[in-house]
């Protein structure tokens, strides 16, 4: 797809993200919208999938190791069409495939059930490793918050990824740098990531904006060319991102808009959208 | 009399993988730094690309093992009770557990028979919280025959399971090699009238030998194996609770959530008898010779004997 394609798609997956959480009345819209560019760049530019056959053994892998972003997860899959976007109404409900947390007994397509912090990586983890085992092409993909980066299990999985040399697994950090409690930086903080993962023995990326389609591009083709190591993508990105009230509030963490809230939402992406339309 | 034979059931997990890994190349083996004494040294040995080292890293051990499951393989993720258990207990729900994955967990080191080490190793929590995860299955076998037949029927199971160990070399009473393991079927070992004694692991001799101390006082003992604690044997338990009207449960674990509390919760809703638990009273164990420890705790044959007795 065009950088243009993937802004105006990433921008539908906001609209289906806000749509979720305003009609379940909870979860997690600050997060879900920092990474929104990313789940729009993975399932619709990056990952070798076919949502016809989610259980092929050769598709590339993802895990969401932040998995209370479920909403930004979904909004992707399902503009990608692993199933109708207007289920994105029944996220967090009663008989729904959409649950709170990603579960992939309810949800084909989804790799990995996740939602406990820390945790999705090292499935990551074990995927990569089965893919070497096999000799299999396919590549893993996992995204984890920088608050999560304060789950000592991230680093028992960065270590062994590190020690066994794992470049089929790309392990993206989405860098907003707010928690629930506040400022990453405050609460307990993780930084320098860059630094970190570096002495985990991986290959590291910055990317400055991952909120930039141009800057993700480049950054997922940098890390193509990386062998002997696991890739590590830091990307500072905006939480909230795209809805005014929300963007850099710590406090849109995990709570849904109200009517009148969810109205000034759409209504910003609706300008964002004839903005690109312009274009 | 001959000796009796003795084997730790950590060594038949062991052999029994390398046996499995032989026929089956899906079959991979975890390990977090205790290889040589979970004995899967034997298993790595013979397919050492096949056997993965994590390190001293549990909770990361069960999520590879998950992702591992994922893709068609069938890990066996291996440490002491303790920390597969204990430590990773999240990581078993919700990684394992919860998308019901394909992983086989094999807890060596549970119970107070592990001996010197002490009570931060000895773990008496292991089948009560395992337990209580939604299609766990939990197995707690009794001797090497056992064991080894237990291994390669969780292979063969679609499913989570948790596989119990000891560290302690202990009887053989199983005689038949070709012993048939069947998941969630209990085996009456031996008939009697008076009461019924159900135990598991190691307590499965303790059982047979106190059985046979009642039976010189005139008290007659059924006495059955329940090396499947979840799903229990529901049918052979109430069966023989109605057929003696008294139970005795005995295992090295607390009497708080394990064998003892499995059978209580049937008993109380289907028939409801009287019931003593043996077991690790609410309390941590400490150091000591295994031998000794089974002693001091009451779980070897004649303090079982000495407990039934008093009760009855």
């Amino acid at each position: 797809m065009t950088t243009l394609e993937l802004q105006k798609m990433a921008n539908e997956v906001r609209k289906s993200i806000l749509i979720g959480v305003h009609s379940a009345k909870a979860g997690h819209p600050g997060g879900s919208l920092s990474a929104a560019d990313v789940f729009t760049y993975l399932y619709f530019e990056e990952m070798n999938i076919d949502p016809a056959d989610p259980k092929n053994p050769d598709r590339d892998r993802f895990v969401l190791s932040k998995g209370h972003t479920a909403p930004g997860y979904y909004a992707a899959m399902a503009h990608r069409g692993y199933f109708p976007v207007e289920d994105m109404k029944t996220l967090r409900k009663i008989g729904s495939h959409l649950q709170g947390h990603p579960c992939m007994q309810h949800l084909p397509g989804v790799d990995m059930s996740s939602g406990s912090l820390g945790q999705g990586i090292s499935a990551a983890v074990g995927m990569a490793v089965a893919g070497k085992l096999d000799n299999k092409s396919y590549h893993v993909y996992t995204l984890l918050g920088d608050g999560e980066l304060q789950e000592g299990q991230v680093w028992e999985a960065a270590m062994f990824a590190g020690h066994r040399k794992l470049d089929n697994l790309t392990v993206i950090v989405d860098n907003n740098g707010l928690q629930i409690d506040g400022n990453i930086a405050d609460v307990c903080s993780p930084y320098p990531i860059d630094k970190k993962f570096e002495a985990f023995n991986f290959h590291v990326i910055n990317v400055a904006d991952g909120n930039d389609m141009d800057q993700l591009r480049a950054a997922f083709a940098e890390a193509k060319t990386v062998k002997g190591m696991p890739v590590a993508i830091i990307m500072k990105t905006v939480k909230g991102k795209g809805v005014s009230f929300m963007e850099n509030q710590a406090s849109w963490h995990g709570t849904a808009p109200n009517d009148e809230q969810f109205a000034v939402a759409m209504a910003d992406l609706e300008k964002v959208g004839e903005a690109l339309c312009q274009k | 009399m001959s000796e009796v034979k003795k084997i730790a059931t950590r060594e038949s997990y062991g052999n029994a993988l390398a046996e499995l890994g032989a026929e089956h190349d899906n079959l991979v083996v975890l390990d977090a730094d205790l290889a040589g004494a979970t004995k899967t040294g034997v298993f790595k040995k013979a397919f050492p690309e096949r056997h993965i080292d994590c390190g001293i890293a549990e909770s990361n051990m069960m999520g590879i093992a998950a992702g591992l499951a994922t893709t068609g393989k069938v890990p066996f993720a291996s440490t002491f009770a303790m920390f597969a258990a204990g430590r990773a207990f999240e990581q078993v729900r919700n990684a394992i557990g919860y998308p019901h994955l394909n992983v086989k967990i094999g807890a060596t080191h549970a119970g107070i028979s592990v001996g010197e080490d002490g009570a931060t190793h000895q773990c008496n929590e292991d089948l009560a919280l395992m337990r209580t995860i939604p299609g766990m299955v939990v197995i707690n076998p009794s001797d090497d025959i056992e064991a080894k037949a237990a291994v390669k029927a969780a292979y063969e199971y679609v499913g989570p399971v948790y596989l119990r160990f000891g560290r302690l070399a202990v009887p053989v009473i199983n005689t038949d090699p070709d012993y048939k393991f069947e998941i969630g079927k209990g085996v009456e070992l031996r008939d009697g009238k008076d009461v019924t004694i159900i135990a598991t692991g190691l307590c499965v001799n303790s059982a047979l030998e106190a059985a046979e101390m009642l039976a010189k006082d005139g008290v007659s003992a059924k006495v059955v194996n329940i090396h499947t604690i979840k799903p229990l044997d529901e049918e052979l338990v109430v069966r023989a609770a109605k057929a003696t009207g008294k139970v005795v449960t005995v295992e090295e674990h607390s009497v708080i959530g394990g064998l003892g509390g499995a059978v209580c919760e049937t008993l109380s809703a289907k028939a409801p008898v009287p019931v003593l638990r043996i077991g690790v009273q609410d309390e941590f164990g400490e150091s000591g010779p295994a031998a000794a420890l089974l002693a001091k705790y009451k779980l070897d044959g004649a303090g079982v004997y000495e407990q039934v007795k008093a009760w009855l």
